[in-house]
Parts: structure tokens; C-alpha cells; sequence
């Protein structure tokens, strides 16, 4: 069936809605086509396709909710699901956290699709894989790399006349070349919308000069260091602190953001000044979902602005709309994605301005030890090099780290011009004292 | 949707202190629909050999069809609420050929017709066909013997889905209210349970059924200090079987007990582990920080399964050894040359590791894998040395054999299979030695139960793992409780450390739903057994931070 339309969407729910006998129904509708080619050793290995399209219903008696799927659309079999989803109810627990269902909203209109992307074919990601490769082969290096593809949408509607529906589309593509002696290895990952802006070639090429000079590394002592992260090096620790801002878990006091003797610390300065982190789902760069999508039910809030940290100090944080509720808060939802702001200069001002310090490409196996204190090790991987008087001196081996976002966000030296990650807006950073445990073998 | 976006919203929604539960796939349905039974095993053929005809018709040297449907069901609660009861199906069609000596892969969502499966096959064809143009070295399958007819089921007692419901959320309503009534301020618990069942057939004649019943039980406990802001949590020390409901009705026999916390053998507790858990928790708060330095670690299973898992289980698959997973997962320090050699000390002479998928209640356990090989035994390091790796029916003539090791596994009918990990264990010292005889001599150790947080780099050198209890041994006796323990080693360095292993009767088998590799990601289950272990004079770090 592929990607409904707006209109086709709405057609599908408004007739699931006018079977329901229930006190309250939501309607999910959504589609999914994805693809990817996976390629190791210069050749591809593997490459698939799917396309799916799924509808959910969920039926409420009181606070009792259940749900049924199915992805054929023909009434008999929607009328069945309609009565399924409602036996389910009548089965079903009361759920006593439920919220009843909102009404009409009104959904930012998000510019997430583009056609070149949805357009795809096996093709088009042979060649992508090709001109990795291609270039590797020549170079005589090992390129090992990864495309997925995929094009979308999603509606929803419910009995109290809500409706929303948009079209997305995304593209991930990741490479890493390592050189025949396996004493060299680099990577780029970059994420789009539109796949028109990914050129693996360049890409690849990037991989490729980080993988032939991060050979014949030298060790050096571990310890507390000036580090320069690219983006995709701070990405997954920011959005992992990111993912702790819910205030029911602050509120019950098992969270980064409790207070000492109970309550969140929402309003206090718990960063740099420096720090300002929001999300707008109409950002250009990395455009959002218009409104909130949910596990069972259909949340259906919209996305909108939002100031999570502004200038070192916690503006907001998520609920749920059971503990907004609850407590008498405005119900803000997590985003799709967080814009970290950053400054103008590129990752090679950074490096200018630096005496000593180590620049990290990436971070691996990065796992949280202390949920507390939002401690987490990982690895350095494919690219860690010593810096002395503002230049690139020599690779070094990797270092296994043992820190703390929250002690990092308070040791900014620099921030450069953010860069797309991930889904989110990352700058690179310079932060002192980073905290280096142990070294590692590994290329 | 946006895959991506779905991941973060989902994990952010989840929050920090559930366990990230299996990818549900497919629809949603009613818990007795979890007891329907599938189609009909000659149905299966019909459309099996419709696929593998359309396939050889077309021009594939070799095919394999598998006909999966996956059954799921998840029991969420916390305290004295049922947070979510999901019951799911998921059923289709796998179809995998070589064609010019190229691997093609599709798949189909609701075969039901043997026109469904003939066209998968097809596609499966084109796709090979396509990818043949970027061929750098053709598949080399190693031969295997078609078995016919033939099936496997797990060895169940009770059936996971003929349990009602209510018996399921009465259980952990018990484990919560058992946890809440010794102190602890918040629980969550679940019930994970997943019934495969899958059909293989193949061009080497092979019909394989199998019914495959795995479960996972498990909670997390929440003591918080107030007065100080300071939280601990700890998690239960059951495990991921497969088994059927019996793995929940337990005698006092399976426990471990005058190890200072109760351990759990084929059969598992959950309500006086939850109660103990509850004790801990706050015994944690108090506990001592540990002083950073070289200790003697006595490792539980509980805890060693993850090292074991991530430092020789990951370092000895074929593929990432090769570099096939150079873009992921990574590559391993343990490299062609050093098997070659018949010389790589892994380990101390004492360490021998086996992999199998054939131990009774073990997570990898199957009778064929999912590309027809039979499950069997091998080893992986003798007497401390490398001998051998983890292979599929492509790779096995790299390390010059001509029988594939039977490693072959897809998480779903939508995925195309390939190398995973079978159980991975550690071998019981053959000398009779107990767990009091193994500390005994220890002057300055530390005692882990469970595991905790764990992270290697891409070719598993180094590491670092927590766990959940963490005690001190001071001149052979344990003294106390210690908190903000971990330890990093490397992995070569470590396991020539082992000085001592406990005898078989301390040996158990702890698996997981949860092992991660591929792109795009596939989720795999797998045990390791082993019994408790000593390491001497690993370095403990103090991972406690004032932010």
C-alpha cells in the first residue's frame, strides 16, 4: 500500500471511529518502506527491503483500554478490529493512571520528507555503497559501511475529533575504513532527511585520511585531559543525560535532577552558563514529529518550542500527561530530537587554540555506572590523536573514560558550530578535566 | 515513522528504570490467541517447497525458507499496578538463496499462499542477482546432509501461555508488595515470555519444525535515602530460560544459600529474592566505598556470564574476526595468526571454554540452527589456549573445516540469518572445590553477585564491569558490604589471572534475551554457564562522583 495520503489517512479513520461503541477510541495509522545495503571487506554483504503497513485501535470503557492491530483495510476486517479492541477493554485491568483523550489540537506543519529519499532504490544504494567502496580499493584500504533508508507516515484520530497526519522521511549511513595492516581505522556517521545532501565518496574519503593517520599510535599516561569531542563523540552522552530529564522520576527521588530531601531541581543552575539546550520541531536541520506518538494509546499532544536548559539553568522537564496532571504541571513531552547551542568556530579553531589535548573522533560501549550521577564509561574508537600547541601531533592508543555529563557541561573551555547528529543539534566541545581510566589495545 | 525518532521516543518514554524489553514486532492479540495453534506442518511444506522450487527455477544454486511465527507476551508492573499487559503474533515468510554465488534475501509478512512464498523466492533471486555485480568472493556453503521430516521442541512442563494471566500479575503483585513490605520505596517488576516457532526448510532436504519456549523474570529495586538524596537500586538474580512456567515454582533444594545472599539454581524465587533485594538495597545506601586498588575478585556466575560474554564469547565469532562487522559491532583482538599458532595463552591452564547450543534449559539450546545444522559441542579454549571459533556453513572453510558449527540465527522471519553466538561457557574445575574452600585463603578480595554495567572496546582488549552486590573478603572471611565497585582489566590479563574454578556443583547457566549485533540490529538469545571463579589482583576503581 505504501505511503497514504492525507486525505486516504483520514478516510481509514474516520471509518474505524464510526464503528465504535466505546467511551472513548484512538486510531493509529502508519507506513513504513525501508532499505538498506550493508557492505564489509569491500563487497556488499548484505541488503534488504520492507514495506508495512499497520493500523491500531485503542478502545476505552472508564479507564479501561485495550488495543488490536491489523494491516489489511477492507471494513469487514476494520469492523472486526473495532469489536476486538473493545473486548479487549472489557477484559483488560483498570488502568488508574489513565488520562482521558484530548481533543482537536493544532500540529506545527513539519518539513521532514523529501521525495529523493522515499524515491530510492536498490540501485541507488548499490551506487552509494559503490562509491565507498570504490575509493577504498583503490587506496587499498577496508571499507565497512552501512545505508538504511526509509520513508513513512503517520496518522492519528480519535473520538474526541483529534486528528494529525505527516509524511517523514530519513536516511542513516555510517562507514568505516581500516587499513590492511589493522593498525589504522576511522568513521563517519552523518543522518538526513533528504538523502540528496550524502555523498558516501566524501564521507568515505574523511574515514579514509582518519584511519591512515591514526597508525602506529603511541600510549600515553591515563588520566584527567583537555579534550576536543566532535559531535558524534558528544552526541550519545548528551542525549543519554537528555533521555533523565522526566520529572516523575525526579519527583520520586531516583534521578540525576532530585533534591535532597524530595521535589525536583527544576530552576537551579546546574551547568555552565554557557549551556543552552531546547528543541523546535520546525528547526530546518533537523526537522521534528508535529505531535507526540504513543506506545498503546495515541498520546497525541503537539510538539512545540521548547527551552529545556537556558544558560546552565533547568527550564523544563518531561510528564507525562498523568503526572502533569498530578501535579498541577503543563504536560511537556520529550522531543524527537535537542539542539544544543554552540559557538561559530569549526573543529580546526578548536585545535588552534588548544596546548594540550587529546581530539576524540567517537566514544563506543559507552554504559551508565551511576545513575546518580549520570556517570558513564565507554571507549575512544577510530580516531584519537594528541594535540600540543595547537596542532595534531600524533595518534594515540585508545583511553577508556569513566565521566559524568553533568561535570562535563560545567568544564566547557569552547564550543564550535553544531553539527547534525543523531537527530540532534551537537556542537564539537572542548572541556577540560575529562577524566581517562585506562588504556585500550584496540583499532 | 521515522525509525529513529521511534527508538528515542520510545527509550526516553520508557524512562530510566525500566529494562529495555524485546522489540515486540507484530500485531497485537489476545492472550489466548498466544495458544491458537499455527499452521499445520504439511501446510508448511507445501508452501516451503513452492518457495524453494520458484527459487531454484530461477537460478539459485542453493535455498532456504523459513517460515516463522513469533509469539510474545510481556507482564509490566510496578508497585501494586499493572502497567502493561502486551501480547503479540508475529508471522512470515524468510526466503535465502545463492545465486552466482551470491547471498539474496527477502521476506513476506503474511504468506499464506504458495504463490506468497514462490514470489518472496523470486525477489530473494532479483536481489542476489543485483548484489552479484559487487562480488568480491563467492559463497562457499559447506555441505550438509538433508534430515527429512523432523522436529524439536524445548522440554517444557508447564506452558508459558497456559498460564492464566492472573496467576502471572497475582506473582509479581507478590514480588512488589513482598519488596515494598521490607523497605524498599520503589519496584518494577516483569515477565517476559516468547514462544518461537519456527519452520526450515531447505534445498539439501531438510524439513526442520521446532517450538522453542524461552522466559525471562525479572525486577529492579529502589531504596532512597531522603535525608541525603542518595538512591540504590538492585536487581533480581533469577535469569532468562528456556523453560516453561516450572522455572517459577522453586524448592528450597535449588537455592544457594550461607553465601550472605541466596543464590538460585534451575529454578527460581522471585518473591524471597525480591524480599532479600529489598533488605539490600538499603543495606547499600550505608555500605562502604570501595578504596580503589588490586584486589582478588571471587566472581558468581550471575556476574561472570556477562564477562564471559563480552570477552570470549563476542572475541571468538568468526565474522567479527574477519571484519564483517568492522562498521558495528567491531572486529576482535583474537585474529587468524594467534588461533594458527596453537600457542595464544587466553588464559590460565586452568580455563576451558566449550560452546554448545545443546544444555538443557539454556538459552541457545535448539535442535537445528537456521540454516539446518545440527546443534552440537565444541571447544573454543583448552587448557588456556585458542583452538577454535564460532562458524556458519559460509565460513567454516576459512578455518579449514568442512562442518558448520551450527551458529546460524535470525531474530525474526524478517531477518536474514547469519553468525551468532551459541552459549558460551566456562568449564567446572575437575578437583572438588567448594566456594568456602575458594575464599579461605583470600587476604584482600571482593565478592560479586550479579551483573551490573559492562562496556569492552571493538576488540574486546578492555573492559569494564560493575555488578549488583558488591562484598568484601578480608583474611578469608566476608566482612561487609562495599558499594561503588568496579573493576577493568584486559581481557588476556584477566583470564590468566583465573587461579581457581568451584567444582560442577556450583556450576549454573544464566542467559539472556539481549545480545546485540548486525546492522540492522538483531537481537539473539544466549547462556553461559560457569561456576564461581577467582581472578587475582585485578584493579577495582571507585565509581562513586560528586556532581
Amino acid at each position: 500500500m505504501g505511503i497514504l495520503s492525507q486525505q486516504e489517512a483520514k478516510k481509514i479513520i474516520d471509518k474505524v471511529l464510526s464503528f465504535s461503541k466505546a467511551d472513548e477510541m484512538s486510531v493509529s495509522l502508519s507506513g513504513e518502506n525501508v532499505g538498506n545495503i550493508r557492505y564489509a571487506r569491500n563487497a556488499v554483504s548484505t541488503s534488504g527491503d520492507s514495506r508495512n503497513v499497520s493500523l491500531a485501535v485503542t478502545a476505552v470503557f472508564g479507564k479501561k483500554t485495550g488495543t488490536a492491530t491489523i494491516n489489511e483495510f477492507d471494513e469487514e476486517s476494520i469492523k472486526k478490529t473495532v469489536a476486538r479492541a473493545e473486548e479487549l477493554a472489557k477484559l483488560a485491568p483498570e488502568n488508574p493512571e489513565y488520562v482521558s483523550m484530548l481533543g482537536p489540537q493544532k500540529y506545527p506543519e513539519t518539513k521532514s520528507y523529501a521525495d529523493s529519499t522515499a524515491n530510492i532504490d536498490p540501485d541507488k544504494r548499490a551506487q552509494i555503497a559503490l562509491d565507498s567502496i570504490d575509493l577504498c580499493r583503490k587506496k587499498s584500504v577496508i571499507a565497512a559501511g552501512y545505508l538504511e533508508d526509509s520513508a513513512g507516515f503517520k496518522a492519528i484520530g480519535n473520538s474526541k475529533g483529534l486528528f494529525g497526519y505527516y509524511k517523514t522521511t530519513s536516511v542513516d549511513y555510517s562507514i568505516t575504513v581500516r587499513t590492511e595492516d589493522a593498525k589504522g581505522s576511522g568513521y563517519v556517521v552523518r543522518d538526513f532527511n533528504d538523502v540528496s545532501k550524502l555523498n558516501s565518496a566524501s564521507l568515505t574519503q574523511t574515514a579514509l585520511q582518519k584511519a591512515m593517520a591514526s597508525t602506529a599510535a603511541q600510549a600515553i599516561e591515563p588520566g584527567r585531559y583537555t579534550v576536543i569531542l566532535e559531535p558524534t563523540a558528544a552526541a550519545e552522552l548528551m542525549r543519554n543525560m537528555m533521555s533523565n530529564m522526566d520529572a516523575r522520576s525526579a519527583d520520586e527521588g531516583r534521578s540525576f535532577l532530585s533534591k535532597k530531601g524530595g521535589g525536583n531541581r527544576l530552576g537551579e543552575k546546574l551547568f555552565d552558563e554557557r549551556i543552552t539546550i531546547y528543541s523546535d520541531p520546525m528547526d530546518a536541520d533537523i526537522p521534528g514529529a508535529p505531535f507526540v506518538i504513543g506506545d498503546n494509546t495515541v498520546d497525541g499532544r503537539a510538539q512545540e518550542k521548547v527551552v529545556w536548559v537556558e544558560k546552565g539553568v533547568v527550564k523544563n522537564m518531561f510528564y507525562s500527561r498523568f503526572w502533569a496532571e498530578k501535579k498541577g504541571e503543563k504536560a511537556i513531552a520529550a522531543p524527537s530530537g535537542f539542539i544544543f547551542e554552540g559557538g561559530a568556530e569549526s573543529i580546526a579553531d578548536l585545535i588552534k587554540s588548544t596546548q594540550k589535548g587529546i581530539l576524540v573522533t567517537r566514544f563506543w560501549y559507552i554504559r551508565d555506572v551511576d545513575r546518580q550521577t549520570l556517570l558513564y564509561t565507554g571507549l575512544t574508537r577510530d580516531g584519537t590523536f594528541y594535540i600540543e600547541d595547537g596542532k595534531i601531533k600524533f595518534p594515540v592508543k585508545n583511553f577508556r573514560f569513566n565521566e559524568s555529563p553533568i561535570v562535563m557541561l560545567n568544564n566547557i573551555e569552547a564550543m564550535g558550530k553544531p553539527m547534525r547528529s543523531g537527530g540532534n543539534m551537537i556542537p564539537p566541545m572542548k572541556i577540560r578535566d575529562f577524566t581517562f581510566t585506562s588504556l585500550s589495545d584496540a583499532v | 515513522m521515522n525509525r529513529r525518532d521511534f527508538i528515542q521516543q520510545a527509550s526516553i518514554a520508557a524512562g530510566a528504570f525500566i529494562i529495555p524489553v524485546v522489540t515486540p514486532g507484530g500485531r497485537s492479540v489476545a492472550s489466548e490467541a498466544l495458544l491458537e495453534p499455527g499452521l499445520d506442518v504439511m501446510v508448511k511444506k507445501r508452501l516451503a517447497d513452492a518457495g524453494l522450487n520458484a527459487a531454484t527455477a530461477k537460478g539459485a544454486s542453493y535455498a532456504d525458507i523459513r517460515i516463522g511465527r513469533y509469539l510474545n507476551q510481556f507482564v509490566i508492573t510496578r508497585e501494586d499496578k499493572v502497567q502493561s499487559i502486551v501480547n503479540t503474533e508475529s508471522y512470515g515468510v524468510g526466503v535465502r538463496v545463492i545465486v552466482n554465488g551470491c547471498w539474496g534475501f527477502a521476506s513476506l509478512g503474511e504468506a499464506k499462499t504458495e504463490n506468497d512464498v514462490a514470489k518472496t523466492a523470486e525477489i530473494a533471486v532479483a536481489i542476489a542477482k543485483a548484489n552479484s555485480k559487487l562480488l568480491a568472493e563467492p559463497v562457499q556453503l559447506a555441505a550438509q546432509k538433508g534430515f527429512g521430516e523432523v522436529s524439536y521442541k524445548t522440554p517444557i512442563i508447564k506452558n508459558l501461555f497456559e498460564v492464566p494471566i492472573k496467576e502471572k500479575v497475582d506473582l509479581l503483585m507478590a514480588v512488589n508488595g513482598a519488596a515494598q513490605k521490607n523497605g524498599a520505596d520503589y519496584v518494577n517488576s516483569q515477565l517476559f515470555m516468547v514462544n518461537e516457532q519456527k519452520y526450515f526448510a531447505s534445498t539439501d532436504g531438510s524439513y526442520i519444525d521446532q517450538d522453542i519456549h524461552r522466559l525471562w523474570p525479572t525486577f529492579t529495586v529502589t531504596g532512597i535515602d531522603k535525608a541525603t538524596g542518595q538512591f540504590q537500586t538492585r536487581n533480581s538474580l533469577g535469569t532468562a530460560k528456556a523453560m516453561g512456567y516450572e522455572y517459577l515454582e522453586s524448592k528450597p533444594a535449588d537455592r544457594i544459600t550461607g553465601r550472605k545472599t541466596t543464590l538460585f539454581n534451575s529454578r527460581y524465587d522471585m518473591i524471597d529474592d525480591a524480599t532479600l533485594a529489598a533488605v539490600q538495597v538499603k543495606e547499600k545506601i550505608k555500605a562502604k566505598s570501595v578504596e580503589p586498588g588490586k584486589y582478588d575478585l571471587v566472581l558468581d556466575p550471575t556476574h561472570l556470564r556477562l564477562t564471559i560474554h563480552e570477552s570470549v564469547g563476542h572475541a571468538t565469532e568468526l565474522d567479527r574476526v574477519l571484519g564483517y562487522e568492522a562498521n558495528f559491532a567491531g572486529t576482535s583482538f583474537a585474529t587468524m595468526d594467534k588461533w594458527k599458532s596453537k600457542n595464544f595463552n587466553y588464559g590460565s591452564k586452568i580455563v576451558n571454554f566449550f560452546a554448545d547450543k545443546i544444555q538443557p534449559g539454556s538459552m541457545g539450546a535448539v535442535g537445528w540452527d537456521d540454516e539446518g545444522v545440527k546443534s552440537k559441542k565444541w571447544d573454543l579454549i583448552k587448557d588456556g589456549i585458542l583452538v577454535n571459533y564460532q562458524a556458519t556453513r559460509d565460513q567454516v572453510h576459512m578455518i579449514g573445516e568442512t562442518e558448520s558449527h551450527g551458529c546460524s540465527y535470525a531474530d525474526s522471519w524478517n531477518s536474514v540469518q547469519f553468525q551468532r553466538m551459541p552459549n558460551v561457557s566456562l568449564a567446572p574445575q575437575k578437583e572438588k572445590l567448594s566456594f568456602e574452600e575458594m575464599i579461605k585463603d583470600v587476604k584482600k578480595g571482593i565478592y560479586i553477585v550479579g551483573y551490573g554495567s559492562f562496556s569492552i572496546d571493538q576488540q574486546r582488549y578492555n573492559f569494564q564491569f560493575g555488578g549488583q552486590l558488591f562484598y568484601e573478603i578480608k583474611n578469608g572471611e566476608i566482612v561487609g558490604m562495599l558499594k561503588d565497585v568496579a573493576y577493568q582489566s584486559n581481557t588476556q590479563e584477566f583470564w590468566n589471572s583465573c587461579v581457581k574454578i568451584c567444582d560442577d556443583s556450583d556450576f549454573r547457566v544464566e542467559g539472556s534475551f539481549f545480545d546485540g549485533k548486525g546492522q540492522p540490529s538483531q537481537s539473539s538469545c544466549v547462556s553461559h554457564g560457569s561456576s564461581t571463579s577467582r581472578f587475582d589482583g585485578a584493579n577495582v576503581i571507585n565509581t562513586a562522583r560528586k556532581v
